[in-house]
């Protein structure tokens, strides 16, 4: 091994130190732009909040020539569509990712990891576009018609299907919403499932347990803490997605029961209606809306963390 | 997440810094997107004939009225007219620059276009849940001769803040006391009932595929989708079918000689041949500006706009303003504005 020269360690310690600092700054950074966001937001929102106080919450009404605004409507409408998708995409992308990492003959492994990736890059609009223009017309001619018929008519959830079948609303905000963001959850469970070191699972198999066996009793417990994560990103994205779900949403202030009535979620009301709103009581509602969102999505995450954390403990007890 | 308003607020914040800092001796305008295919095509046209630009941001009426009162464009432009007072206390001028008209169009099995027949009060009642069907005795008494269908009557509405909504809603407005209280007249407004989709496209495009639809769209989407549109009631109670024609009378009718500040909504205007959902683009500007040079160029837009662009108008299925009004727009340029008291149009 060669001596270290004291001028060569003496620039390293610079360069060291600059990237340090380096990184320190653009971590610094994020701070100050969250910190700049959540400012703007309750500055912008203020006004809408002295106005409105805590009824701006509760209240349904979404009226610009009355200048009354309440975001129940749209507070319930991103929270049910996503509700809606991730109950599909949840399930559906673990299948993806475990078929993916554990079953899939290696012929088809790439082919449908790329197509995936692909379906992830896939811009918001063209999923908007799709929505109205395929996905909705499908759904209002060959299957709201047989879930007001059949289902509609069942006290209790018969509510949840009823009303005319208009192809957009809820529900097909909900589909859509459920494929932008299924690649996503796929691909981050698929990968942490890769994570699974070969050895344990092989163990497993030693043992003599079955394909089922190892899924459940090693990939899944040792893959927990990316399963949630991945999920959670895939609810980020679902609650915050704008263009796609103001294509078919339907775009009512209206909380209804029913999942095949037109609604809308807090970014698409923000998208329909910002570039023409005048008047300072009714930019503000549309801000606090927003910071509304902001929260939504802190809190999410938040919840996340903790889950996180308790996972984390309870497979270190183990 | 947060990230869509961060993304509107960015482009909004990037739309209005292309706006400032465009090339030297080019005009900037912001505002209303219902003008914006035409604005464009003129500022084309313009820049290829006298080298001088013209940049116009369809950022929305609500933003042209922001962006002209921050100064940080030569024009604003909105679909609805400032009131006098505001104008006044903001030191701007406004003038109407192009017309358009709104159509409704409804999609019922067996109608063509220009064969249903409606008046106001039947639409207003449709989009205030108290009409449902098609086969409502009120809409028959209307149309004798169609068979109408035992369809429920699906209204659509534009669910993005648009001029579209406001002239629609503000016709129903003035045609409909209930309507009125109830609704009113604005860029959005709570519709009772109905499904909202996303500008003329959406609504053009709901109401083909939802059978018993009624909408409501700018006359180029109905003309170019050959949607059934509807033939209207006017004020002096003459059926009146939409076109170039309706449209100007509507604007060539209204009482422009004396309106305020040219503050004059063209809907369910006098006049035997006048649409009733007719209405008018407007230009904002400074009535002083700080700098006269961009606002001398923008003038000198406008008047060639005025009259050579009436040909690319009506291509796009927009409607020139009428000679008389134009002359009188000119004349207001020359009594109101001015650097350092003189006029600037001369």
């Amino acid at each position: 091994m060669a001596i270290i020269d004291p001028r060569h360690a003496a620039t390293q310690l610079i360069y060291e130190r600059v990237f340090r600092t380096a990184t320190l700054g653009a971590a610094i950074l994020v701070l100050l732009i969250l910190g700049g966001v959540a400012i703007s937001l309750v500055r912008g929102a203020w006004p809408a909040m002295a106005h409105f106080g805590f009824g701006f919450v509760t209240h349904e009404v979404w009226n610009p020539v009355t200048d009354e605004f309440g975001a129940l409507a749209p507070i319930y409408g991103t929270v049910v569509t996503s509700v809606i998708a991730m109950a599909i995409a949840v399930p559906v992308g673990f299948g993806i990712a475990l078929f993916l990492t554990e079953l899939c003959p290696p012929l088809l492994k790439r082919p449908i990891g790329v197509a995936v990736e692909l379906l992830a890059a896939v811009p918001s609009i063209i999923f908007g576009i799709w929505g109205l223009f395929v996905l909705a017309p499908i759904l209002q001619k060959h299957v709201q018609p047989w879930l007001i018929k059949h289902i509609g008519h069942i006290p209790g959830i018969g509510g949840i299907f009823h009303g005319p079948p208009f192809g957009i609303g809820i529900l097909t905000a909900g589909l859509v919403l459920a494929i932008m963001v299924l690649p996503f959850i796929a691909a981050t469970m698929r990968d942490v499932f890769d994570t699974v070191p070969p050895m344990l699972k092989e163990s497993g198999y030693g043992l003599g347990a079955t394909t089922w066996e190892v899924i459940w009793n090693v990939v899944v417990p040792h893959s927990r803490v990316g399963i949630v994560g991945g999920i959670m990103l895939g609810l980020g994205r679902a609650l915050g997605e704008t263009m796609a779900v103001t294509f078919v949403i339907g775009n009512a202030h209206r909380v209804s029961a029913s999942l095949l009535a037109p609604g809308t979620t807090i970014s698409s009301s923000i998208a329909n209606e910002f570039t023409e709103a005048v008047g300072d009581l009714y930019t503000s509602s549309l801000i606090a809306l927003g910071l509304l969102l902001f929260l939504i999505t802190f809190t999410v995450i938040a919840i996340a963390q903790a889950m996180l954390r308790r996972l984390e403990r309870q497979a270190a007890n183990t | 997440m947060q990230l869509n308003s961060i993304k509107i607020s960015a482009i909004a914040a990037l739309a209005v810094f292309l706006v400032g800092t465009g090339a030297a001796g080019d005009i900037s305008g912001a505002g209303a997107t219902f003008p914006y295919p035409i604005y464009a095509k003129w500022a084309d046209a313009y820049k290829k004939l006298t080298n001088v630009g013209m940049n116009y941001q369809s950022i929305g009426s609500g933003g042209g009225i922001k962006q002209i009162k921050a100064k940080t464009v030569t024009f604003g432009a909105s679909d609805m007219p400032l009131k006098p007072d505001d104008l006044k206390s903001a030191g701007l001028l406004q003038f109407p620059m192009i017309i358009g008209g709104v159509v409704p169009v409804v999609n019922i099995v067996g109608v063509k276009p220009g064969q249903l027949h409606l008046d106001g009060a039947i639409i207003a009642s449709i989009y205030l849940g108290e009409i449902t069907q098609w086969d409502d005795p009120k809409i028959k008494a209307l149309n004798p001769k169609l068979t109408l269908p035992n369809t429920a009557i699906a209204p659509v509405y534009r669910s993005d803040g648009s001029g579209t909504n406001f002239l629609f809603s503000d016709y129903l407005s003035k045609v409909s006391p209930n309507f009125q209280s109830k609704i009113g007249a604005n860029a959005s407004v709570q519709w009772p009932t109905g499904i909202g989709a996303k500008g003329n496209e959406g609504v053009a495009n709901m109401t083909k595929q939802t059978d018993g639809a009624m909408g409501y769209v700018e006359y180029a989407y109905a003309k170019q989708n050959n949607m059934a549109f509807v033939t209207l009631t006017n004020k002096e109670g003459k059926t009146i079918t939409p076109s170039t024609e309706s449209f100007q009378a509507a604007a060539a009718n209204a009482d422009w000689a004396t309106a305020d500040s040219y503050y004059l909504i063209l809907t369910n205007q006098a006049g035997a041949k006048s649409w009733p959902i007719t209405g008018a683009s407007f230009i904002l500007l400074y009535k002083q500006p700080e700098d006269p040079v961009p606002v001398g160029e923008a003038l000198k837009f406008f008047a060639w706009a005025y009259k050579d662009g009436a040909t690319m108008a009506a291509a796009l299925d927009y409607v020139p303003l009428p000679a008389a009004l134009v002359t009188q727009v000119k004349k207001t340029w020359g009594s109101e504005i001015t650097a350092n008291g003189h006029p600037i149009w001369k």
